[in-house]
């Protein structure tokens, strides 16, 4: 018995405008609003909306068909006001019942590394919105680029999450198998769900890539792959960027079609089924315990951190940023609250990566910089502006 | 692999990057077993353990102009009411030394002509009609370059037009100035080859003391160093100083180099009233241009049009970090940099802030940009050249 567990991460930033050293004290405008519309509305028309429907038609074709999804904060705001139509569709999606919601940080944030209290905060905003929004109370947890260790599991324990999401690194899975639930070492009633990062990748990464030697990938085959763990495997989790239809891989592409036919053609295996996190955490009893110390993610081939926290830039954006923390919170200005919230997405740490800038990949998705340079330098004018903000409050 | 080269200057013997460019191609050249005949106007103060230098006595005895294969600007000229952009003698010189270069050609033997900028195409294309060996024309600059697009000289644009014309290859130094050559010159594309400079990695030596130059060892600078005339954009370099002393009263600007923008960029500072924030070195040459460089805390290359841009490797080299023009060669070489539209004060002034006061930003920015420049090397572009030899070779 497989089940087939998919997983698909929403996410858009508040991107950074170019803001200079002579906006320090002159202008709180932070954000390049223009482009951030612009992105979002090509991604609602090119993504969202398209794989919505066709995501809509499946649930109604095949009783048997679930899936699951994670939203930060930040793009359901940028939908309420920017594609209320999208948003619509995804609310349709979750009130089908067998549309799964995941609870993560509000701002999609690496609060959890740097402040426990502001981690727990943006969560348990997260969980309001997704109630309001689409009804649900969440029971297991996806932390920011699937970035996990065993404290984090054990905190999220503690928040009362039954199952969390993370990478199934080969670093840390050695020998064993991704197809099977584990256990936390550092937590008892929580339960991991590991992403097959190969079979995921196959879609989300190698789908398009002519020089793969399976391309191209149709359903029949990609089903004959998840066939192959039946005897070995209690669950493939699929794990991806959500953008993967229609915005990393276009349409022209075929991925639409990959995605209209692979639900029947899993199905077509008497032994296969789909499930939702929190099923495949209620179902399957954990095969071992897995101890991961040291944080863990899904980006780049490095599976750790070093897309964020990689080069001093980053390292030093990120520490004034949490440094400013309590002040920020005693000022009892919220739109400085905000504003602080704001800059904690991920991305603005991302995009300041050096790592393969001179390559030109994949860290250009949507990067609204000329070079991580310009985007550390425009970050830690802010961190300056936010700085007087903070004294001009004291007076 | 023989090669009859005609070039301009040597080192030392040099006043910019086609004396540096020069070199660097034609040692990596006799490493990688090409046999080179050199040919400079003069070979007086000159000597090379690497190549075979000939002097095509093209010197003429009453200088009136320096013998710089640079232009003086429109702007400064117009300004100081002069009319002619290049001296009398220049033009004379580049004749008699395409005279000489026939007579040359005749004497030694060679596979392939290969000349530098249009001071020596005449001399290439005459050398090619007495030896009826192929003749590649490497342009380092064009006269669109030097005059910014501005009151560009006929004469000279002619003669580079009918050199790259008359050429079977052309070799640029960038596709920025490959771009210049297939639009402007109406050359075909096929027919030009990219071939980047390089700078030669160098060991870690002397710096200048800021007291040297008066400057407090607090102080932050920010360094211009190249001609100082309108290509190089040192209008735009003092402006952005006008903008950074009034956040970052501290700093100060050394500008290294001559240039017939000197006396209005002098003035201009003092019209701006930073002229006591805004030093002026003169002309540097060997070990006190890698001195200047270390010295400095940021290195800022604001050209109008760059076709490659040395300096930028050779301050990335000294442990600089560089911000650079988008109209730049360079720019296509180092993505570990600044870059900016060298019209855009603001910006430019913003970015130079930037790096002086984000410690982490400059440790990156130079890092980065050093261990880029392994793959920067003149045995490359030398590669490249004996590839356009040979191409050249297998169609005779």
């Amino acid at each position: 018995m497989v089940n087939v567990c998919l997983y698909f991460q929403v996410h858009q930033p508040y991107r950074i405008r170019n803001y200079t050293v002579f906006d320090i004290g002159n202008s709180s405008n932070y954000f390049n609003d223009e482009k951030n519309v612009s992105v979002l509305k090509r991604v609602a028309e090119k993504c969202y909306l398209p794989a919505n429907r066709l995501l809509l038609e499946l649930l109604e074709k095949h009783p048997e068909f679930k899936a699951s999804f994670s939203f930060s904060g930040v793009v359901l705001e940028q939908l309420e006001t920017h594609a209320p139509e999208a948003l619509q569709s995804f609310k349709e999606l979750a009130a089908t019942k067998r549309v799964e919601i995941l609870d993560e940080t509000y701002h999609h944030s690496l609060a959890f590394i740097y402040s426990k209290k502001e981690f727990e905060e943006q969560v348990k905003l997260h969980t309001e919105k997704v109630r309001k929004l689409f009804g649900q109370k969440p029971t297991v947890f996806r932390n920011t680029e699937l970035i996990y260790n065993n404290e984090l599991a054990a905190f999220a324990e503690r928040m009362g999450y039954k199952g969390i999401l993370a990478e199934g690194a080969d670093h840390i899975l050695g020998w064993r198998s991704p197809n099977f639930v584990y256990k936390p070492k550092t937590s008892n009633g929580m339960r991991l769900l590991l992403k097959n990062y190969r079979l995921s990748d196959d879609i989300a990464f190698r789908f398009s890539e002519r020089s793969w030697p399976e391309w191209p990938l149709t359903a029949d085959k990609f089903a004959r792959w998840v066939n192959a763990v039946n005897g070995n495997g209690n669950c493939v989790n699929l794990f991806m960027d959500y953008e993967t239809f229609g915005e990393h891989q276009w349409a022209e592409t075929g991925i639409f079609d990959f995605l209209r036919h692979m639900p029947a053609e899993i199905l077509r295996h008497p032994d296969n089924s789909f499930a939702t996190p929190s099923e495949i955490v209620k179902e399957h009893e954990p095969v071992a315990e897995l101890d991961v110390h040291n944080l863990i993610s899904w980006a780049d081939v490095e599976r750790d951190l070093s897309a964020w926290l990689g080069n001093s830039m980053q390292q030093a954006a990120i520490r004034e940023l949490y440094r400013m923390e309590s002040e920020v919170k005693a000022s009892g200005d919220k739109k400085l609250l905000e504003d602080w919230r704001k800059l904690q997405t991920s991305d603005n740490f991302y995009y300041m990566c050096t790592k393969w800038f001179s390559d030109g990949d994949v860290h250009k998705y949507f990067n609204p910089y000329d070079s991580p340079y310009d985007a550390f330098m425009s970050f830690m004018n802010i961190i300056n502006d936010i700085r007087i903000r903070i004294k001009k409050r004291k007076k | 692999m023989k090669v009859l080269m005609f070039g301009w200057e040597f080192p030392p013997q040099s006043t910019g990057g086609l004396g540096t460019a020069c070199y660097g191609l034609t040692k990596a050249l006799s490493s990688l077993g090409a046999e080179i005949t050199l040919v400079l106007p003069t070979t007086e103060g000159t000597s090379s353990e690497f190549l075979k230098l000939v002097g095509a006595n093209a010197r003429v005895r009453e200088i009136k102009t320096p013998m710089r294969p640079y232009m003086t600007s429109q702007q400064y000229s117009s300004r100081h009411g002069r009319s002619s952009l290049y001296g009398q003698t220049l033009f004379e010189e580049v004749s008699r030394y395409a005279e000489a270069a026939e007579q040359i050609a005749r004497e030694e033997s060679f596979d392939v002509i290969h000349c530098h900028d249009w001071l020596t195409y005449e001399a290439g294309i005459r050398a090619k009609k007495v030896s009826s060996k192929p003749l590649v024309v490497h342009v380092h600059a064009t006269e669109l370059d030097r005059t910014g697009g501005l009151s560009v000289n006929r004469h000279v644009y002619d003669i580079e037009r009918k050199g790259m014309h008359a050429a079977d290859a052309v070799v640029a130094v960038s596709n920025y100035t490959k771009g210049k050559i297939t639009s402007h010159y109406g050359v075909s594309p096929e027919k030009v080859a990219v071939v980047h400079n390089a700078a030669e990695r160098q060991e870690q030596g002397a710096s200048y003391r800021p007291e040297q130059f008066g400057i407090k060892s607090h102080s932050k600078i920010v360094l211009f160093l190249g001609r100082i005339t309108l290509q190089k954009g040192p209008d735009y370099f003092i402006y952005a100083a006008k903008r950074i002393l009034e956040l970052e009263p501290d700093t100060r600007f050394v500008i290294a180099g001559s240039g017939d923008m000197e006396e209005f960029i002098i003035n201009k500072a003092a019209e701006l009233g930073i002229a006591d924030k805004v030093l002026f070195t003169g002309f540097l040459k060997g070990d006190d241009v890698k001195r200047v460089y270390r010295m400095a805390d940021v290195y800022v290359m604001p050209s109008v049009s760059e076709p490659f841009g040395i300096t930028a490797l050779e301050a990335i080299n000294s442990g600089t970090p560089v911000i650079i023009s988008k109209n730049s060669g360079v720019s296509e070489v180092i993505s570990h940099c600044l870059k900016v539209d060298f019209w855009d004060t603001n910006q430019l002034s913003n970015k130079i802030i930037g790096v002086l006061r984000y410690r982490e930003l400059a440790e990156e920015l130079q890092a980065n940009a050093e261990s880029e420049m392994g793959k920067v090397s003149w045995l490359n572009s030398a590669q490249k050249c004996l590839d356009v030899y040979s191409s050249l070779l297998r169609k005779v």
